[in-house]
């Protein structure tokens, strides 16, 4: 257990390291990186100063080793458009797309798992076909589109809720519902299909022929073993909540990380977007970690060699 | 809603042959009809777009801005409205159809090929080879896509061809998966052992005797996976970093029509609503060839 620990933490910071190498190459890919940071009407003069000014002209590898040493101080310059350090800006986003994401994450535990799991119980009855057939749907609406439907039905049309904003809980209503639809559907019918499997085994069948009531047999015996392929889904999920709040963010002008970044890109701010990159993609990375260990404590069956 | 959709449990009534049971289970299968009859029709609109779309989807009209479905002007009808600069939403959602397709169809085609073959060589060969190509997948994989997906249309500008290679770099890694997934399982059975002792080549081996084999994966993985990607082509476009305009997409129009949301609902209604079905038909394809060729695909 020990060794696939750290076999899987080396693992993590070499993933860590070539996204940064990806980071910094990207710069580079395009040619010229002060040709791409520059407006189009950009002079020759501009050019080479801010050439100058970022190092640009010395080797290759003497501005890779520049970078990484500022990249681990969480130094990516400053931003073009802000005028401040491109990782501090983005940390002070962070708030709100963590506040997105795990509301959307818990919307979607809370409500997929147990109508996923009353669907299995209720196998072939009208709720089951019902809740389904809604979850078919909700996993082909692509939210942006259901986001922007929702403004359209709640905002302009009921006006009942805000289409923007920020500050107080009701703001995070159609947000949360827009980036948690998806995940919810999905969530709901593999909880449906684990829980049938798991239900037609024979300890279910023994245990309820020894009396014991449904709701025992359902919370003690089969939740913990259909449990394993549903937490690998939840942390995939938690992470891809976080890297993927980008299109809710744009749609409801939500301040987060995301909607920054895509703001950034627009403006070729790329301190910002080289900064945002490398924070999700280490949140990403480090989920990952922790859902493995994960499975070892609810499998113990999993080698790990 | 009828079970076969839902449910995944292949048919022991079916025929053996793949192609029969595939058909005998469309007959049965209203949902597989219509995911089928949907994906028959967005391929129709993308192929014939030039012929089906009433009116020349650029044409632009400033006096038949904004104008709601149904509404007709000199005798034409423009059945779902027109847009902020008067151009048929129709037209354009037709022919919105082409950059889907042809991404959601040119990445699965180069992600499935590219990902056979690495899964066929990783899952024959083993070891280093294995090892090699496993880890590469792991790479992959453990990247935030959409994120660096924005990051290199960013930097290398947006086209269509750009969107293809960035989703196709991602794709393949869950054929090369499943492929050695199954080869593993294939080498040791008895007909390749009795090919490879009576003198077969492992190019023999591999692409005559294995490859048939995983075919049926693939398809189901392609077909599982087409709505997604129609959906990441539309987001991408949607935040403005998709196949650049005039060239109408769906997340374009709905990215066009968001600044219009409070007085023109449908512009961003109908190029929405085509996503949706599209989405809808190939996840409906996508069970139905599961639940017939591949039911423990269910399980990963």
């Amino acid at each position: 257990m020990s060794g696939f620990l750290v076999r899987r933490l080396i693992q993590s910071v070499i993933l860590l390291k070539c996204v940064l190498v990806f980071v910094f190459l990207l710069l580079h890919l395009s040619g010229d990186p002060a040709r791409v940071m520059l407006p189009d009407d950009a002079t020759e003069a501009d050019i080479a100063q801010l050439r100058n000014e970022m190092g640009l002209d010395k080797p290759l590898f003497t501005q890779y080793v520049i970078y990484f040493k500022g990249a681990l101080r969480g130094d990516f310059g400053e931003s073009f458009g802000h005028g401040e350090s491109a990782f501090k800006i983005v940390l002070e986003h962070m708030p709100a797309t963590i506040q997105l994401a795990s509301a959307a994450f818990i919307f979607s535990i809370i409500i997929g798992l147990p109508i996923g799991c009353i669907a299995a119980i209720k196998e072939n009855t009208f709720y089951d076909q019902g809740v389904m057939a809604i979850a078919v749907i909700g996993q082909a609406i692509p939210d942006f589109w259901l986001g922007l439907m929702l403004i359209l039905f709640f905002s302009v049309h009921l006006q009942w809720l805000p289409p923007f904003g920020y500050e107080q809980w009701i703001h995070l209503i159609m947000p949360m519902f827009t980036a948690a639809m998806f995940h919810t559907a999905r969530l709901a019918r593999l909880m449906r299909s684990e829980m049938l499997e798991v239900l037609r085994q024979d300890y279910i069948v023994t245990a309820r022929s020894k009396g014991v009531s449904e709701i025992g047999v359902v919370f003690s015996h089969a939740m913990k073993n259909s449990s394993i392929p549903i937490v690998t889904v939840l942390g995939i999920d938690l992470a891809l909540t976080l890297g993927g709040t980008v299109i809710t963010e744009t749609v409801f002008a939500w301040p987060g990380v995301g909607r920054l970044t895509v703001e950034a890109i627009h403006e070729r701010d790329f301190p910002i977007v080289q900064a945002a990159v490398f924070l999700l993609a280490s949140i990403f990375v480090v989920i990952n970690f922790i859902v493995d260990i994960l499975y070892v404590y609810l499998d113990p069956r999993i080698e790990y060699k | 809603m009828n079970e076969k959709v839902l449910e995944t449990e292949v048919d022991d009534e079916l025929p053996s042959n793949k192609g029969s049971r595939l058909l005998e289970s469309l007959k049965t299968n209203p949902f597989a009809i219509a995911g089928v009859s949907i994906l028959l029709v967005v391929l129709i609109c993308a192929l014939f777009s030039p012929w089906l779309a009433p009116i020349d989807p650029h044409e632009q009209v400033l006096n038949r801005a904004m104008k709601p479905p149904m509404y007709e002007q000199d005798g034409k009808v423009f059945y779902l409205g027109t847009d902020h600069l008067g151009r048929d939403l129709l037209s354009r959602v037709i022919y919105g159809a082409r950059v889907s397709l042809i991404v959601g169809i040119s990445a699965t085609g180069i992600a499935g090929s590219i990902g056979l073959f690495l899964g066929l060589i990783s899952g024959y060969y083993g070891g280093v080879t294995d090892y090699i190509i496993m880890r590469m997948v792991d790479f992959v994989l453990s990247f935030p896509f959409i994120l660096l997906a924005l990051a290199t249309i960013a930097i290398l500008q947006p086209s269509l061809w750009l969107i293809v290679v960035l989703i196709a770099f991602r794709q393949w890694t869950i054929y090369a998966r499943i492929v050695r997934g199954n080869v593993l399982a294939i080498r040791e059975s008895e007909y390749v052992t009795s090919t490879r002792a009576s003198g077969g080549s492992d190019f023999r081996i591999i692409f005559k005797h294995i490859l048939p084999n995983v075919l049926s994966p693939i398809i189901v993985i392609a077909s599982l996976y087409l709505g997604r990607l129609v959906v990441i082509e539309s987001g991408l476009s949607f935040l403005g970093l998709g196949v650049p305009p005039p060239t109408p997409t769906w997340g374009g129009l709905l990215a066009e029509g968001r600044s219009y949301l409070y007085v023109s609902w449908w512009i961003v209604t109908f190029p929405g609503l085509a996503i949706t079905i599209t989405v809808l038909g190939a996840n409906l394809v996508g069970d139905w060839l599961r639940n017939v060729l591949d039911p423990r695909l269910r399980a990963r």
